[in-house]
């Protein structure tokens, strides 16, 4: 059976890749400590020696539209293309094409429809920085074959905080049931609190820095029960309007394990939003 | 009201470079034609098969020709969309994040729960 070589949870900052990128008087005066907590952060990927990566994402209005809007969604394709004409325009993110894994993808598209999660499918999806975010920040060398696994956070009614825990559960299994001799990391991109569009945006800080702190805490601390307890669809509005990102947060909880305590841990609070970065090694950190 | 009509124009203009440029020197004229033209495409579909049902109300219309961002967002518009495409739009116009964070002072006068913005 497949390994699960590593969990990762992290947000996606679409500015990293201009931030990081940049010299002169155009290089942010916060772009060196980040470059090197990024870097921290890629050598837990890098140890954990994977060869396939499941990408937990959301599309922002790219290829999935209100007309036909999936709430979970699996690609499976030989391979994906990258990166919308509204990125490159705003955060000068560039095309990128990766592989896909498709025993993988068909995998978790059978065995998940059996255990009553109905996810919707595609075979030709272009992903959006959600997944190009992380590639870049952990694995730039974008060598390793994908399944990406989307979620609606975006577009309301959306699935309730729980079932994101139950489908994280559920990948981890598939993954580990996976009649395969490979290492599989599973790497998901959300957000603590953050506003877009609202009159909370682009402040010196995330726009709710308590929610942040105790985001951080359930997630180091594997806190499953506790976030749930705190955490709804309503309760999610206060910290900010786009703040139901943190819903693919908790999709990782769930793959990484009720009470399992993260093996890296990193923040960086930046302006407009908090910055958070976790690993965790199921089967204990590689040598 | 159609929240989903006002998030299929934001929508539909953002991908577009040259619907881009066109809403921003011509917004009165870039909304009616797209009204006219674009409303009722089933985005999906070939041409021949339209919608035949969907318009905007007065005060759609008039919020989308005068690049009325506070006015789309109690309306119930989604943000990121209308956030997007206005910055894509105007922060050409101005020094690092000061579009975008005027965007945000403008509607500091508005507080929780913010308007629905299901469709």
């Amino acid at each position: 059976m497949a390994e699960l070589a590593a969990v990762i949870a992290s947000t996606h900052h679409p500015f990293y890749y201009r931030a990081s990128t940049s010299t002169g008087a155009d290089r942010p005066p916060f772009a060196d400590e980040w470059v090197a907590k990024i870097e921290r952060f890629r050598e837990t990927l890098t140890r954990a020696e994977p060869d396939v990566l499941v990408m937990v994402g959301s599309d922002h209005f790219h290829q999935l539209w209100l007309d036909n809007m999936p709430q979970f969604l699996v690609g499976k394709a030989p391979f994906f293309d990258a990166n919308f004409y509204n990125e490159e325009r705003e955060f000068g993110l560039p095309r990128m094409t990766l592989r896909g894994e498709e025993d993988l993808a068909a995998h978790l598209l059978r065995d998940g429809l059996d255990r009553d999660f109905d996810l919707a499918f595609s075979n030709e999806l272009r992903i959006d920085h959600s997944i190009t975010c992380p590639i870049i920040t952990l694995r730039p060398q974008a060598d390793l074959p994908i399944v990406p696994v989307y979620t609606n956070i975006f577009a309301p009614p959306l699935p309730q905080p729980r079932r994101f825990v139950q489908l994280g559960r559920a990948i981890r299994e598939m993954v580990e049931s996976w009649e395969s001799d490979k290492r599989v990391a599973v790497i998901g991109t959300g957000h603590l609190s953050l506003e877009l569009g609202g009159p909370r945006q682009f402040g010196e800080h995330g726009p709710d820095p308590e929610f942040d702190r105790k985001a951080v805490e359930w997630i180091a601390s594997g806190d499953i029960e506790g976030c749930l307890a705190e955490v709804s669809l309503d309760s999610l509005h206060a910290p900010g309007n786009a703040t139901h990102g943190f819903m693919d947060f908790m999709l990782m909880m769930g793959v990484a394990g009720e009470g399992q305590k993260a093996d890296h841990v990193d923040t960086l609070d930046l302006f407009h939003t908090m910055e958070a970065y976790f690993t965790w090694y199921p089967n204990g950190a590689p040598a | 009201m159609s929240r989903y009509l006002l998030d299929k124009f934001l929508y539909t203009v953002d991908r577009d470079p040259a619907l881009v440029e066109r809403y921003r020197e011509d917004p009165a004229g870039t909304v009616e034609w797209w009204e006219a033209e674009m409303a009722n495409r089933l985005l999906n579909c070939t041409d021949d098969e339209r919608t035949t049902w969907l318009a905007f109300t007065d005060d759609e219309r008039r919020a989308l020709r005068e690049h009325d961002h506070v006015t789309l967002f109690r309306m119930g518009a989604h943000p990121f969309l209308t956030l997007t495409l206005f910055i894509a739009m105007f922060e050409r116009d101005h020094g690092p994040l000061e579009y975008q964070k005027a965007y945000g002072k403008a509607m500091e006068h508005l507080s929780l729960p913010y308007p629905d913005i299901s469709t």
